[in-house]
């Protein structure tokens, strides 16, 4: 059973505004994604019947809304393929879950001398840590590059894992090429090089069916907001054991078993990385958010995002004076699509396709490395999800010839 | 479509187009007396300025810089404009533009070409594309932002 767009962007409330005059033909989705009315509603029913401190208190309120919270860890198990609830840690963002690692994890084991392995394509988030992490304990990073069609150089990636690696760290899904990296091979040579594998799940958790006993990596994170949840909700899963092997991250209340004045114990499983009150409304929304991917099914958001992304390729391609960069193949990419508009900066492009009610994002894409690489400044970058349709593709090439035609009135442009 | 196309080509005036295409004064002095580099980092923009100043005239401009249309040919136009003249004449144009473009203010026949980028004020989240190469300028000459805002200087 396909997706039926028309149905289901009901449930979206902001589908059916306006922008500018036009119907909004929401595009921006590996930045963030729109929200179900099951979502919004979760979260005003928990604010309405069950709002309370969680683990704190033996009143009803604060029974329910722990077990509220606490049920969303088997539901965000469960949507990675992992066993068990236990090894789900909630956090802000995939940032805050890379950054916790980096610390609570690489603090302990990285010395001089040791090697942090990632690759060109990485976002900021994905690359700063270590950068810090670096800093702090005097290891080395090295970047795997990519080849032409924007794919990872598998080759180079392999010759940099050596005994040295302490870590690598890699995207599933490229927030800007769209490529979908081989993870379970990348497994298997990390594995071998005795490495830790993080893997940046932060744009294939929401559109693809993920595993992560199959893809075999150590560490997967990822953000509620890019899959129809909340902002404020982040997702870090650690393989069976790891977190008990690793320390506090932040500390304080929650993450405490005894506290002495000579020193404290802590916690255990993922409490002992969830210092404070947590945002337990938003990680109960992502509950709902969750559910609703499971009732759709990842094949179907995935197989609907393919169609979708090779209309989209096709169709700019078609239009002329269009770059599209990344793979092309849909088996190998998911639904970010970065392209250039030949003598049209990406900024006067998204200037112009907003008056035609179409949010697509320009610049770039916090991935400096990856721009500096393809030599551009930065890139347009339309992305898509389960509720886009095929018109809303032809709606943004129709702006694009605009865009076009505004910039097509003097000759081109001499090299500064 | 047709319905939006006269605000763009208001936006994007030939002459912008013109300044974009064919910047003005674009490259590197051999001698700059004053320098300065900035960028927009929302959008990438960047701006590398050199200026050569005898006494206190700004004899030369020059003007590195990558980004949107309406960031270079905002700094191909200012090169054009404001040299030759002295820093003070710089200062009176420099606070027109910004009146125009953060006030919506009328265009003062005193800007020349850059009275085009008044479609911009219509765009709050390109103003800072339209005003980086003036705030490399503001720091390559050392011009204090809080006096400019506050004292009507003789200028
Ligand atoms: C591949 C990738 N990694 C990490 C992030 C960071 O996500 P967040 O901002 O939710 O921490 C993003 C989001 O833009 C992303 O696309």
């Amino acid at each position: 059973m396909s997706i039926d767009t028309a149905r289901l962007r009901e449930d979206f409330p902001i589908l059916s505004r306006e922008v500018n005059g036009r119907p909004l033909v929401y595009l921006d989705n590996a930045a963030t994604t729109q929200k179900p009315r099951a979502v919004i509603e979760a979260l005003t029913h928990y604010y309405e019947t069950q709002n309370a401190n969680i683990h704190r208190g033996i009143h009803t309120l604060a029974v329910e809304a722990t077990e509220a919270y606490e049920g969303v860890r088997a539901k965000a198990a469960r949507h990675i393929g992992a066993g068990n609830a236990e090894d789900i840690v909630f956090t802000r963002n995939t940032t805050e879950s890379i950054n916790l690692v980096a610390r609570a994890w690489g603090d302990a084991n990285l010395r001089d001398g040791d090697e942090i392995v990632l690759t060109l394509m990485e976002h900021h988030s994905n690359i700063v840590p270590w950068q810090l992490l670096a800093a702090r304990t005097g290891a080395q990073l090295r970047y795997a590059g990519i080849d032409e069609e924007g794919r990872l150089d598998l080759d180079e990636l392999r010759s940099l894992i050596g005994e040295r690696t302490k870590l690598v760290s890699v995207t599933h899904m490229s927030n800007v090429l769209g490529t979908i990296n081989p993870i379970a091979e990348i497994a298997e040579i990390a594995r071998e090089a005795g490495a830790l594998l993080l893997v940046d799940g932060a744009q294939s958790a929401p559109h693809l069916p993920v595993d992560v006993t199959a893809l075999g990596c150590d560490v997967f994170a990822f953000s509620a907001h890019k899959m129809l949840g909340p902002t404020g909700v982040g997702v870090l899963w650690a393989r069976p054991g790891l977190l008990a092997e690793m320390e506090p991250f932040l500390g304080g209340g929650e993450m405490i078993s005894i506290v002495k004045p000579e020193g404290s114990t802590w916690a255990e499983g993922p409490h002992k990385f969830e210092a404070g009150t947590p945002n337990i409304a938003d990680v109960i929304a992502f509950g709902a958010a969750l559910d609703y991917l499971r009732e759709l099914g990842m094949a179907e958001v995935r197989e609907h995002e393919k169609r979708i992304t090779a209309y989209a390729i096709e169709a700019l391609e078609r239009s002329g004076g269009i770059t599209v960069h990344g793979p092309h193949d849909v088996e190998v990419r998911g639904g970010a699509v970065s392209f250039e508009v030949e003598g049209v900066h990406p900024h006067d492009v998204s200037t112009i396709v907003d008056a035609y009610g179409v949010a697509i994002r320009a610049g770039h894409h916090c991935a400096q490395l990856l721009m500096r690489h393809l030599s551009v400044p930065a890139t347009n970058r339309a992305s898509f999800y389960l509720y886009n349709e095929e018109r809303e593709v032809d709606a943004l090439v129709e702006a694009l010839d605009e865009a076009k035609r505004v910039f097509g009135r003097v000759e081109s442009r001499t090299a500064v | 479509m047709s319905r939006a196309e006269p605000q763009f080509d208001e936006l994007y005036r030939e002459v912008i187009l013109d300044h974009y295409r064919r910047p003005r004064n674009a490259g590197a002095l051999e001698a700059p007396t004053h320098q300065a580099e900035g960028a927009n980092p929302v959008c990438g923009d960047e701006i590398e300025l050199d200026v050569a100043v005898e006494g206190d005239v700004i004899c030369k401009m020059a003007f590195r810089g990558q980004g949107c249309s309406i960031s270079q040919s905002s700094a191909s136009m200012m090169t054009e404009r404001i040299c030759g003249g002295t820093i003070g004449e710089a200062r009176k144009v420099m606070r027109l533009f910004e009146a125009q473009l953060v006030e919506a203010a009328e265009p003062d026949p005193a800007l020349g070409d850059l009275e085009a980028l008044q479609g911009v004020a219509q765009f709050p989240v390109r103003v800072k594309c339209a005003l980086l190469c003036w705030k490399v300028l503001r720091e390559a000459l050392s011009i204090d932002d809080t006096d400019h805002a506050t004292s009507p200087q003789g200028d």
